[in-house]
């Protein structure tokens, strides 16, 4: 079965670390990584993006409006 | 077997699905990591950019956390003075009638110094729309008590608890106006979860298609968060918020 597949693109230099895309994820793609943004916030970032569905659910609840989110699907066969 | 696509060429090769509208300035939004205020923004515009009415619509800003908000909504905004949005939109919606106009306001704004402001455009049935972000705390000026706050709850002003024999109980704003005959629309929505966020931009283009046919005042209630004033997690604030806030101020249409 062709499965529908996502990839957000987080523009890591706005986000605030808040934490809400990685606990809106479904699929647990998103985490905060380690290391901060130049304001020193915990970005978030996909560590697990081949999991993603681009289903949507992290930039729905971004505030800062810093995921963009890209879906593929592929022809069925 | 089709071949695994790396996320770089699902970038490449997809389709983008959610972009951020152009309705929103490229502005940082001055406000704290986690808070409902900009998923509140981000749905108005969406809105507007949906409907095709960016050009035609004036917002009105108020006086709290969202008093920058003309620094990040791509549209004509005059701001007002405390609590006076709902006056100050009468105004512009009377000169111009063929625009849109909204009032973007918080809840010591809209349910405190501008009650009466808020209660009388409402009851005159002016055509405009009402977004109000009530989370139950003055956020801008340190989370001081608001007359939203909620029975026992701790804010810098009522360190012991909301005491409702010496301060009243939280006042149920969207509930009263709704009582009012030009008020063709009253809702309460949320913004910390997917689902409700699409729900209350449903609630907002209703909102606007009201205005679009002209029947009156249109509020809707954003019930948000403020984790600097509830000094928690923005996590945390959510859950918080889902177990003591909507409790109090239930979700779903009160009219229309």
């Amino acid at each position: 079965m062709a499965k529908v597949k996502g990839a957000i693109v987080v523009d890591t230099e706005r986000c605030k670390g808040c934490n809400l895309c990685v606990v809106a994820c479904p699929t647990n793609v998103i985490e905060l990584n380690e290391e901060v943004n130049i304001k020193g916030f915990n970005y978030a970032y996909p560590k697990f993006h081949d999991a993603c569905t681009g289903c949507t659910n992290c930039a729905t609840v971004c505030p800062d409006m810093v995921i963009t989110v890209y879906r593929f699907k592929p022809a069925k066969a | 077997m089709a071949e695994i696509l790396t996320p770089e060429e699902i970038i490449k090769q997809g389709e983008p699905v959610f972009v951020k509208t152009k309705l929103m300035t490229d502005n940082t939004l001055s406000y704290c990591p986690g808070c409902g205020h900009g998923v509140a923004h981000r749905i108005t515009m969406e809105v507007l950019e949906e409907m095709g009415i960016g050009d035609q619509t004036i917002g009105v800003a108020p006086v709290g956390c969202s008093v920058l908000a003309y620094e990040f909504m791509n549209i004509d905004m005059q701001q007002a003075a405390h609590g006076r949005a709902p006056a100050v939109a009468t105004g512009i919606k009377r000169l111009f009638p063929e625009k849109y106009v909204f009032t973007y306001q918080g809840d010591g704004d809209l349910a405190a110094i501008g009650t009466a402001e808020t209660i009388h455009a409402c009851n005159r049935g002016e055509n405009i729309v009402i977004i109000f972000v009530n989370n139950g705390i003055y956020g801008m000026t340190g989370g001081q008590m608001a007359p939203t706050t909620l029975e026992g709850m701790v804010s810098s002003t009522s360190p012991h608890g909301r005491d409702v024999e010496m301060m009243g109980s939280p006042i149920k704003m969207t509930e009263m106006v709704a009582t009012l005959p030009g008020v063709c629309f009253a809702t309460r929505q949320a913004v910390h979860k997917p689902g409700l966020v699409r729900k209350a931009k449903k609630a907002i283009r209703k909102a606007f298609e009201n205005q679009k046919d002209k029947k009156g005042t249109s509020i809707v209630e954003i019930v948000s968060n403020c984790n600097s004033g509830w000094k928690m997690t923005p996590v945390d604030s959510n859950i918080w918020l889902e177990e003591n806030m909507l409790p109090v101020f239930p979700l779903g249409d009160i009219k229309g």
